[in-house]
C-alpha cells in the first residue's frame, strides 16, 4: 500500500509537465562545479556543525577512534560552555574592546577614505596623484608578521627610532610595549595607516566613474568646489559607502588577529585588558590546553553575533534606503 | 573642442593654494606608508656594534652587509623557507584560479539546474562561518593536515567573494553566443571552460590570482596554527618564529634552550630586519604592476545584480 501510494507519487511527478529536464549539459556544470562544491562543503559548511562541540564536554573514547567519533560519544554539556564563557572575567573586556576598536576603525577609516578620495579626484597633477595612490596601497600588501617588525623597529625601547628621537630631545624612554595607555592610539593609526590606500583607491574607482557632464552642469550652475562634493560626488559614491558599512558591521564581532596579536609582540600580559580581543582569546585557547568546548562556545558566539549584525545592519539599510541593501 | 575642455577644466579646478596642500598632505601620508621600509633597511644594513650603542639610525655611521653575509651562510634554511614560500603561493594561486573561475563559470549559467541552489550555496558561507575554532578542528583533527604543506593552501584556496567576482565577471563580458556556438560544434561545458572562456577572461584571471598570491606570500596565520616542523617553514613563519623565540627567551633566560639552540634562535636584530626585507622586496617590486587589477576586482566586486 505505501508501496504503491509512492509509486504512484512518482509517476505523476514525471509526468507534470516541467520547465526543464536534466540535461547532458547540467551533469557537465555539475561535475565541472564539483571540485569547489567539495571544497565548500568542507571549508564553510563542515564547520558550522562544529557548532556541535561548544554543546559538548569532549573527551577521548577508548580505542583511538577519529575525532568525530570521540565527539559524537562524548557527553552533552548543555549550555555550560556557554554559561562558563559569558561568566568568566574576561567576557566584558573582550566584548568591550572587540566592539570599541571596530566603531573606532570603521569610523575613522571610513572618514579618511571618503576624504581622501575626495582630495585625490580634485587634485590638479594627476601623475602626482597615480604616485601617491601607488605609496599608500604598500601598507595593504605587508602582512601584520612584517609590519610588527616595523613597529618595533619604531618603538623598541632600548634602541627604537621613537625613543631615539626622545632622549635626543632630553626626554625620558617610553617602555612602549608594556605601557598600555598608548596602545589604543597604536592600534587605531596602524589599522588606518594599513588600510588607508586600499579604502581611498575605492572610492576614487566610483569618482571617477560619474559622469562629467554633472560637473558642468553644476560649474554653469555657479556650483561651488564644495557644493559640487556635497551634492554630485558623496550622493554618487553612497552604494559603495553603505556596501562597507554593511560588511563592516558584520566584522564588528571580529578583529584583525594579526595586528592585535603580532604587533602588540604575542600579547604581553601588560598589554592583555587593552588589546585583547575575541580572537586572541580564541587563538590561545587554541595554543594551551583549555577544554575545547568552551573555547568551541566562544568562537560560536562570535560567529552567531556576527551572522546577526549584518543581517540586522542589512534590515536597518533596507529600511532606510531599499536600493542600497546588499542582500 | 580641446580648447572648451580646458576652458571648462580651469573653471571648475581648485585653487593653486589648496593643490598645493592637498600636494603636502598626500606628499606626507604617502611617505608614512614606505619610510618604515627604509627604517628596516637601514637596521639590516647597520654593524651590529654601533646598533649596540646608538640604537636605530635612518643613517648608519658604519655600514656592514654582515646580516646578509649571515644569511648567505644561513643558506639552507632561508632558501628552504624561500621554497616553501614560493611552492604555496604558485601551487595555491594555481588551485586558486581553477576552483573560483570553475565555480563561477558554472553559476553564470542562467540554464544551469542547480543555479538557485548554488546561489544559496555560495551566499550563505558569506554572512555565517563556523568560526576559528571550528576550522581549525576541520582541518587538525578530521583531515590531519597538521605538519602537512596542503594545509597552507586549501583553507584559503577559494572563497564566496572571489567566485562572486568571477560569476559577474563572466556574465557580463562572456557572450552567450560564443558558448552557444561552441555547444553546437560539440564542445562540452569543460572544453568550453578551459579553451574558450579562460582564454578570454585574463583580467578576471589576473584579478583573482593576485589576491591568492599575496595572500599565500603574506600568510603566516595558517602556518602558525598547522605548522610545528621547521623543514615546513615558510619565509613569513621563519620571521614569525624568531620574534616568538625572542619573547620566549626574553621570559625564559637559557630556558631549556642549549648554547647552541640559544645561538641559532636569537640572530642578531639586523638578521631580523634582512629576513623582513627579503619578504617585502618580492612585493614592493611587484604590487605597483598588479594594482590595477586590485581596483578592477574591487570595482566588479561591488557590482550587484
Amino acid at each position: 500500500m505505501e508501496m504503491k501510494k509512492v509509486i504512484d507519487e512518482g509517476k505523476t511527478r514525471v509526468k507534470k509537465p516541467r520547465k526543464k529536464r536534466w540535461s547532458k549539459d547540467d551533469t557537465e556544470l555539475f561535475l565541472l562545479s564539483l571540485p569547489t562544491l567539495l571544497w565548500f562543503l568542507i571549508f564553510s559548511y563542515l564547520p558550522m556543525f562544529g557548532v556541535i562541540i561548544a554543546f559538548k564536554v569532549y573527551k577521548l573514547s577508548p580505542g583511538g577512534h577519529g575525532f568525530i567519533y570521540n565527539l559524537l560519544h562524548s557527553e552533552w554539556a548543555g549550555i555550560g560552555n556557554f554559561k562558563y564563557f559569558f561568566t568568566s572575567n574576561s567576557f566584558s573586556m573582550l566584548l568591550r574592546n572587540t566592539i570599541l576598536y571596530n566603531i573606532a576603525f570603521i569610523i575613522i577609516s571610513a572618514s579618511v577614505a571618503v576624504g581622501g578620495a575626495l582630495m585625490l579626484s580634485s587634485m590638479r597633477n594627476k601623475k602626482g596623484s597615480k604616485v601617491y595612490q601607488t605609496m599608500m596601497f604598500l601598507p595593504y600588501f605587508m602582512s601584520w608578521v612584517v609590519i610588527s617588525y616595523f613597529v618595533y623597529a619604531l618603538l623598541t625601547p632600548e634602541r627604537g627610532y621613537i625613543n631615539g628621537i626622545i632622549t635626543a630631545m632630553g626626554g625620558e624612554r617610553i617602555m612602549w610595549y608594556q605601557e598600555s595607555k598608548y596602545w589604543p592610539f597604536i592600534l587605531v593609526f596602524l589599522n588606518t595607516w594599513k588600510g588607508m590606500g586600499y579604502g581611498m583607491v575605492l572610492y576614487l574607482a566610483s569618482i571617477t566613474g560619474i559622469d562629467p557632464s554633472l560637473y558642468e552642469a553644476a560649474v554653469m550652475d555657479g556650483a561651488t568646489k564644495s557644493q559640487q562634493a556635497r551634492h554630485i560626488t558623496l550622493p554618487a559614491i553612497k552604494p559603495v559607502f553603505i556596501m562597507m558599512l554593511i560588511l563592516d558591521c558584520g566584522k564588528i564581532f571580529n578583529s584583525d588577529f594579526g595586528l592585535f596579536y603580532q604587533v602588540t609582540g604575542q600579547l604581553p600580559a601588560s598589554l592583555y585588558t587593552t588589546a585583547s580581543t575575541f580572537d586572541t582569546y580564541i587563538y590561545n585557547a587554541i595554543q594551551s590546553s583549555a577544554p575545547i568546548g568552551q573555547t568551541a562556545a566562544a568562537s560560536f558566539f562570535q560567529a552567531i553575533c556576527s551572522c546577526a549584525t549584518i543581517l540586522l545592519a542589512n534590515w536597518i539599510v533596507s529600511k532606510i534606503d531599499n536600493e542600497n541593501r546588499i542582500i | 573642442m580641446s580648447k572648451k575642455d580646458k576652458s571648462g577644466q580651469s573653471l571648475n579646478q581648485i585653487k593653486t593654494s589648496t593643490n598645493i596642500v592637498f600636494n603636502l598632505v598626500f606628499l606626507i601620508l604617502a611617505i608614512m606608508c614606505v619610510i618604515p621600509l627604509l627604517f628596516v633597511f637601514s637596521i639590516s644594513i647597520t654593524d651590529e656594534e654601533v646598533l649596540r650603542i646608538n640604537g636605530y639610525q635612518l643613517f648608519p655611521q658604519v655600514m656592514s652587509a654582515s646580516a646578509y653575509e649571515f644569511l648567505w651562510n644561513e643558506r639552507m634554511t632561508i632558501l628552504r623557507a624561500a621554497f616553501m614560500s614560493v611552492a604555496v603561493t604558485v601551487i595555491g594561486t594555481i588551485i586558486s584560479i581553477a576552483l573560483n573561475t570553475s565555480m563561477g563559470y558554472v553559476v553564470s549559467r542562467r540554464t544551469f539546474k542547480l543555479k538557485q541552489l548554488y546561489t544559496w550555496l555560495l551566499f550563505i558561507p558569506m554572512v555565517f562561518n563556523g568560526g576559528m575554532l571550528a576550522s581549525y578542528v576541520v582541518v587538525n583533527n578530521i583531515l590531519k593536515l597538521n605538519n602537512n604543506i596542503w594545509a597552507l593552501i586549501l583553507p584559503l584556496a577559494c572563497s564566496a567573494f572571489s567566485v562572486t567576482i568571477c560569476r559577474t565577471f563572466f556574465r557580463t563580458t562572456v557572450p552567450d553566443s560564443i558558448i552557444e556556438s561552441a555547444k553546437i560544434d560539440g564542445a562540452g561545458q569543460f572544453r568550453i571552460w578551459s579553451q574558450i572562456v579562460l582564454p578570454i577572461s585574463k583580467p578576471v584571471m589576473a584579478t583573482i590570482g593576485m589576491f591568492a598570491a599575496f595572500g599565500y606570500w603574506n600568510d603566516w596565520f595558517q602556518a602558525s596554527l598547522y605548522i610545528q616542523d621547521s623543514k615546513l617553514q615558510t619565509l613569513q613563519s621563519l620571521l614569525n618564529q624568531m620574534q616568538k623565540n625572542i619573547e620566549y627567551i626574553a621570559n625564559n633566560p637559557y630556558g631549556g634552550l642549549s648554547m647552541q639552540e640559544y645561538k641559532l634562535s636569537m640572530p642578531t636584530e639586523s638578521v631580523r630586519m634582512a629576513i623582513a626585507i627579503v619578504i617585502i622586496v618580492p612585493i614592493a617590486c611587484t604590487y605597483p604592476f598588479f594594482q590595477k587589477y586590485f581596483i578592477s576586482g574591487l570595482t566588479i566586486g561591488s557590482v550587484k545584480e
